[in-house]
């Protein structure tokens, strides 16, 4: 191993003892199952995932799409729309409250209050016909009763925090007068406007520019210093992970399929999903190899595989795989992995 | 300018010869009018003295952040959107200077792969009778000559053959965009400009088709114009790079040579912006670019990027940098180059070295 796997080594090691003393944890997803009504009956699509999240703790959740990542994070505020989702199973504690029992009122008052949301396209999750200051002041008058001009003040307090300049003019701006990075800077701030303990971003970056994507990522890292604030972020890109998170949660086919802390996932996967994702990433350094492919596409939710959901695709498949469900084994220092093999396997991480 | 650009490009790279280019472009402008009763016409100039040779099978990848105008480019260069001023050559033939019955026919020579294969595909035609069309208008083919042709394309593509009567919407997006490629290969085509062709798709089927792009490079000889924002597949794919900003190519060169050592501060700042996942490179300072890109309509006097460059000079706001050969390959325009530090052909990199930004910056308060 070289020198910059052992630190990373040591680090995590810290870091998981720290996730273990501490008992600050925000929210726990626990066994949660969700289906959904289709013309095949009802699918499963989100099947057993558990995982939790610290204060001041971010959380990467990766995967492609189908892996069920935006449905867990909008089952967390009770946005699966009933029909055709279902939950079938499962709790999500937020500080020892279920939010999947609380009714709509209850709800409704910890919704962009306590736990806040960034969604991805922010062209379309604004409103044309407001100006950016009564949309991000919006929570606050519902929330904390304020005045109009005092959430107009406040909204112009955190459209200044994250980094839009003369903040006290352009709340009076409408989102068409923004840029796509703004906009999405915006949507942050709409985000921040009650203090949240819990921030859910749905791959706030995927559509902006690296140069703005850099700027993000930096200012979600400085918001979770200062406040203490927990993150979800969900994103399909390891890169982005690698930069920003505490921790990693994997998904495939509606299952949570390894965790991991700090770099380990990076250094030595423990998932052949994820060996398949850290090697399809095109590195900065070569020309001409061929690019790593994982063969085949995501099931779809009714014709799931029998045994492990990613046996067809795995390159290390045996009978024993399709035999029956795998379980998520926990390998301790906060690492799990679903895969059969994983104590016989030797993957190759990120390069 | 250019021949000075020509020179060190085809020199300094193993690529084919620039002499026997099969893409030329020479100062090739696009300007956007908007009109309006009652207001003063607003014009954009989307792309501005765009210069660039593609040898044959050789591939060029063309980056920069949205606004860039990197996507003009690539359609102005098949003449999709009328350019203002500019020539540009594709297999010999002068685009801008056919007449209608002549481009079409030239159009045989070069295609094009969007990015949403979803709205570039007819939803109400069977993929057999898209692939079969550009067949059956350029070549004359029978339906049913072009027809097999299809089945064999659909193969080649890694497609099954039964495929030929299903319609797009049947389709995964990876799917989707083999079946434009097989489309776009239909006429054997010279010259293939592929715009965000994978950027939809997800990482492992992205990569899946990047690799079918490369094959068929390799199999026809084709040459690429390869148009994305995902510099990491950029450099995987692309001979030579030419990075954009504002409408104009600040810098190009060898893939290698732009990527280890960039000569524009504008790349240098949009290589360090790409997350690593590699627990063993080393990190790297991140340059965090202020504010965001210009806007087009209203761009800044001098270089395109003195608003937001850190090693920013007095004469960066007065003039246009003109280009600069780099010793190790490509060219760049940037002031830094012959005034100031005076680089004079060496990469940015050097100058990192000696006199950080934030001095640089400081010099210049």
């Amino acid at each position: 191993m070289t020198d910059s796997s052992i630190t990373a080594n040591e680090r995590s090691s810290a870091d998981s003892r720290e996730v273990e003393s501490t008992d600050d944890t925000l929210l726990r997803i626990d066994d949660l199952r969700i289906d959904f009504a289709t013309d095949h009956g009802w699918a499963n699509v989100i099947n057993g995932a558990s995982f939790d999240v610290s204060e001041s703790q971010i959380v990467g959740l990766v995967g492609e799409s189908g892996s069920g990542k935006t449905v867990t994070s909008l089952s967390i505020l009770g946005l699966i729309p009933f029909p055709p989702g279902r939950k079938s199973g499962g709790h999500i504690w937020y500080r020892g409250k279920d939010l999947t029992e609380m009714p709509m009122e209850a709800l409704r008052h910890i919704r962009g209050n306590e736990i806040s949301m960034i969604f991805q396209e922010p062209m379309t999750s604004l409103n044309p016909a407001f100006t950016i200051g009564d949309q991000i002041g919006e929570s606050y008058r519902l929330h904390r009763g304020a005045s109009k001009k005092a959430a107009m003040q406040r909204a112009a307090e955190v459209l200044d925090l994250v980094g839009i300049p003369n903040a006290g003019k352009r709340v009076r701006d409408y989102p068409h007068e923004f840029s796509g990075g703004m906009r999405q800077r915006a949507m942050i701030a709409m985000a921040l406007v009650c203090d949240p303990k819990l921030l859910i971003a749905d791959e706030p970056t995927t559509a902006l520019d690296v140069t703005v994507q850099a700027q993000i990522l930096e200012l979600l890292a400085k918001i979770r210093e200062e406040t203490g604030t927990g993150i979800v972020f969900i994103t399909h890109d390891l890169g982005v992970v690698a930069e920003l998170c505490d921790k990693v949660v994997v998904m495939y086919a509606g299952e949570v399929v390894e965790t991991a802390i700090g770099r380990d996932l990076f250094i030595e996967p423990k998932h052949p999903y994820t060996e398949g994702l850290l090697t399809a990433m095109p590195q900065l350094g070569e020309r001409g190899e061929k690019l790593g492919s994982i063969p085949g596409r995501t099931p779809e939710p009714w014709a799931m595989p029998e045994g492990c959901r990613f046996n067809p695709r795995c390159r290390y498949a045996q009978a024993k795989c399709r035999e029956k469900v795998i379980p998520l084994e926990d390998l301790g220092g906060g690492r799990a992995s679903r895969c059969i093999r994983v104590h016989e396997l030797e993957l190759e991480g990120a390069r | 300018m250019t021949g000075h650009a020509r020179v060190s490009e085809g020199s300094a790279t193993g690529a084919p010869t620039q002499e026997g280019a099969l893409v030329e472009v020479r100062d090739l402008n696009v300007t956007f009018r908007k009109r309006s009763l009652f207001q003063q016409t607003r014009s954009v100039r989307a792309v501005k003295d765009l210069s660039l040779q593609i040898g044959e099978s050789e591939t060029l990848g063309l980056v920069g952040e949205s606004g860039s105008g990197k996507s003009t480019a690539g359609r102005a260069i098949l003449k999709l959107v009328p350019a203002e001023s500019g020539s540009v050559r594709v297999a010999g033939r002068d685009v801008y200077a056919l007449n209608e019955s002549q481009l079409r026919d030239a159009r045989r020579d070069m295609q094009m792969v969007f990015q949403d294969p979803y709205s570039s595909l007819d939803p109400s035609a069977t993929v057999g009778a898209s692939i079969a069309e550009p067949m059956q208008v350029h070549e004359k083919l029978s339906k049913r000559e072009a027809r097999s042709r299809a089945a064999g394309l659909l193969d080649r593509v890694g497609l099954r053959e039964s495929y030929l009567d299903r319609y797009p919407y049947e389709f995964s997006g990876g799917q989707r965009q083999r079946v434009a490629i097989a489309r776009a290969l239909a006429i054997n085509p010279k010259f293939i400009v592929c715009d965000e062709a994978v950027s939809a798709l997800d990482v492992s089927t992205q990569n899946q088709v990047i690799n079918l792009l490369e094959e068929l490079r390799g199999e026809y000889g084709l040459s690429y114009l390869f148009i994305a924002h995902d510099l990491a597949l950029v450099r995987h794919i692309s001979h030579r790079v030419a990075v954009m900003y504002l409408g104009h190519i600040v810098e190009s060169g060898p893939a290698e040579r732009v990527y280890s050592d960039p000569a524009h501060p504008y790349t240098q700042a949009l290589l360090s912006a790409i997350p690593d996942a590699s627990p063993y490179r080393e990190k790297q300072e991140r340059i965090l670019l202020r504010g965001e890109l210009p806007d087009p309509a209203n761009p800044p006097s001098g270089c395109p990027f003195q608003t937001r460059c850190a090693y920013v000079m007095d004469i960066c706001k007065e003039s246009m940098p003109g280009k600069t050969p780099i010793d190790s390959g490509g060219d760049v325009a940037c002031h830094l180059q012959t005034s100031g530090p005076e680089l004079r052909g060496a990469p940015l990199g050097t100058l990192a070295t000696t006199k950080p930004p934030s001095t640089a910056l400081g010099a210049e308060k």
